[in-house]
């Protein structure tokens, strides 16, 4: 009973759908490109969406980031549903419960990187973190980029720039972090340096979701979630799940072992 | 959003494109100095044309003919000229507010004498003018009561005329002929400058009224009459009672309406502010079309900006901007814009007015007021073109606005 009880606890569904389904007009052609999805994501899990493009995930990533509103079916958040609030409390949500993170990292150009983790804070009506800017100073020391706060963009690498998108992702507390093949615009060193800061963040208990079509990058997540032609086709754990740092470590040596070769 | 972080990031996408912003501000600028540099024409004639009117002499009262504008029906202005050399006599001979009466006979035409000729107005008056004008005499003497009975053929020069037909020598004791009727000078009048119609009071031979009326203007009727009140005081008296004499002297009977129209100078001055003050709206209201199309200007370069930063504005929406952040956001930039181009441009016009004040004949009086009401306007512009472009910004649907290349 008592272990039941933690349970329960521990495994609070944060996010709940239910026949989830969106339907784009193109003209007088419905195209549906998410079918009744059911899905349910508890609180500290890390799951990958997969799909080939026109699967539907990039819809459901949109619905799920209130960025959109589905043609029907419900989708619960903490314990909103969403489908019942208005604009501006969708606004709200998406200022205080989620936390995006995109490909092209879309931080504002000529802005250096605190002034970027600090831009949801200035739109936070409910002022519920009384230092703004000491709240971007941790968040950005938090993806190990306290040295670079002063710069901008155009003066961060690409993995940098990722690392103050996620900064800025983190900085609101949101209940989910929400990655749309976040590393589709790096190398593979430096997107394993990146799954490297979202498993961290994942061990400490933030719930993340990635989209992904890269099964390797899928394989760092907990859990898999696959969409095809708008419904779910496979939703299991992984059971060989990768640690970013021992590849990261790998590829080090590699590296190592390569350099040495040619001397 | 706080106000300081809305202004912040406003001014810095203004300044992110320095000329073209300036060039929008441009707009405004030239709008708002157009406005307050014509206003403040407009309102410097106004003030010149009241200091003119006061130096007129403000005993002045004038009898015109014609019916005066109250009610009934007008047979015209001037329609119906009665005045006679007996109604002059006649006020000179009853009125006692008055201290100086003179008919006003206008001819003019080619002066032949001294180094050339001439073309000029002459003016038949009484002995009495020169007090009742209050102009002076540069030299000579002034004609009598007598030498207009006499009809004698003297006249007295003004200054520009003097200047142009006999630079080098005395006139005075000369003869010059005015359509050929000879005229002795007998005086030459001071310099006064011009007049508020722009006329040169200068530019003016006085002669005897009627010599004037029998010799030169081939017995028309008089064109006005002069007279001066004893005091400024004594003036609505002094109207008063002129009013009887001309109505008795025209024998009019009870009900008849005057055939004639006394004037002071608080009567005149007020028909010449009422022009300039009708030249000054006509001034303003053309600067201020110039104004409106530098608000279009502003339109124009918001639209430009909002598409360009469609993917800012898609950034701020993901990390949760209301649609209203983003309107006030962009209606600020635009205001900024425009309030910046305002305080230029009312730096401007004070440039301008103190060139026009101090190199050029027009007075240039730049009010409190009109700066305030063309900054206002500016900012009023500002809103008002700025919105379109900020509800279509904050319109913008999140999720296009982030894949917008």
């Amino acid at each position: 009973m008592a272990e039941d009880f933690k349970e329960d606890v521990l495994e609070k569904n944060i996010i709940k759908t239910s026949a989830l389904t969106k339907i784009y007009k193109v003209g007088e052609v419905e195209v549906p490109a998410l079918r009744e999805v059911d899905l349910n994501i508890n609180e500290g899990e890390f799951v990958a969406i997969m799909g080939a493009s026109g699967s539907g995930k990039s819809t459901l990533m949109n619905l799920l980031g209130c960025l959109d509103k589905p043609t029907s079916g419900d989708y619960f958040l903490d314990e909103y549903n969403t489908s019942k609030l208005t604009p501006n409390e969708y606004a709200a949500i998406r200022n205080q419960k989620i936390g995006f993170v995109f490909q092209g990292f879309n931080l504002l150009p000529r802005t250096t990187a605190l002034e970027n983790v600090e831009l949801p804070l200035m739109y936070d009506r409910t002022h519920r973190i009384k230092n703004p800017i000491e709240k971007a100073i941790q968040s950005l020391e938090r993806v190990g980029l306290g040295d670079r706060m002063h710069h901008v963009p155009n003066q961060l690498s690409g993995g940098q720039m990722q690392r103050v998108a996620i900064a800025r992702a983190l900085v609101n507390e949101p209940s989910i972090i929400l990655a749309d093949e976040p590393t589709g615009n790096l190398d593979s060193r430096t997107s394993v340096e990146v799954f490297s800061v979202f498993q961290e963040l994942n061990e400490e208990g933030i719930t993340i979701i990635l989209v992904t079509h890269e099964r390797d990058f899928a394989m760092f997540a907990k859990r898999i979630v696959e969409l095809k032609d708008g419904r779910i086709i496979k939703d299991a754990m992984i059971k060989n799940r990768l640690n970013a740092k021992e590849e990261l470590k790998k590829i080090k040596e590699e590296i190592e072992t390569q350099e040495h070769g040619v001397n | 959003m706080h106000v300081k972080n809305i202004l912040k990031v406003a001014f810095k996408s203004i300044l992110k494109s320095r000329m073209r912003s300036l060039l929008t501000a441009l707009g405004i600028i030239i709008g708002v100095a157009a406005v307050v540099v014509m206003v403040a024409i407009g309102d410097g004639a106004q003030q010149q044309v009241e200091n003119q009117i006061a130096s007129l002499g403000s005993n002045l009262i004038v009898i015109t003919p014609g019916i005066s504008m109250s009610g009934g029906v007008s047979r015209g202005m001037g329609s119906f000229n009665r005045f006679t050399f007996d109604d002059v006599q006649k006020i000179k001979d009853e009125a006692i507010y008055i201290n100086g009466v003179s008919p006003l006979v206008r001819s003019g035409g080619q002066i032949i004498g001294g180094v050339g000729n001439w073309f000029t107005q002459v003016q038949g008056v009484s002995a009495d003018y020169l007090n009742i004008r209050s102009w002076k005499l540069a030299s000579g003497e002034f004609f009598t009561e007598r030498d207009v009975m006499a009809r004698q053929k003297v006249c007295l020069l003004g200054s520009e005329v003097a200047k142009n037909l006999f630079p080098n020598d005395d006139p005075i004791g000369q003869q010059v002929r005015i359509r050929n009727v000879p005229f002795k000078i007998i005086g030459v009048l001071k310099e006064k400058g011009q007049t508020s119609v722009g006329t040169s009071n200068d530019d003016i031979i006085l002669a005897p009224s009627r010599t004037v009326h029998e010799r030169l203007s081939g017995g028309r009727f008089i064109s006005s009459i002069q007279v001066s009140a004893l005091t400024p005081a004594q003036i609505p008296r002094a109207k008063e009672e002129l009013r009887r004499i001309m109505r008795e002297a025209h024998k009019l009977g009870q009900g008849e309406e005057d055939d004639f129209t006394i004037q002071d100078q608080a009567d005149l001055a007020e028909a010449a502010t009422e022009t300039s003050k009708i030249l000054t709206i006509l001034l303003g209201s053309v600067a201020g079309v110039s104004l409106i199309v530098g608000g279009i200007g502003i339109m124009n370069i918001m639209l430009v900006s909002v598409t360009e930063r469609t993917r800012e504005i898609g950034i701020r929406l993901s990390i949760g901007a209301r649609a209203s952040d983003i309107l006030i956001q962009f209606l600020t930039e635009a205001v900024v814009l425009s309030l910046t181009g305002g305080i230029l441009g009312v730096l401007l016009s004070f440039g301008v007015a103190y060139l026009l004040n101090n190199y050029t004949s027009q007075a240039a009086n730049i009010k409190p007021q009109i700066i305030f009401l063309a900054f206002g306007f500016a900012g009023a512009i500002g809103i008002f073109f700025g919105f379109y472009p900020a509800r279509k910004a904050s319109q913008l649907n999140p999720i296009d606005a982030l894949r917008y290349e």
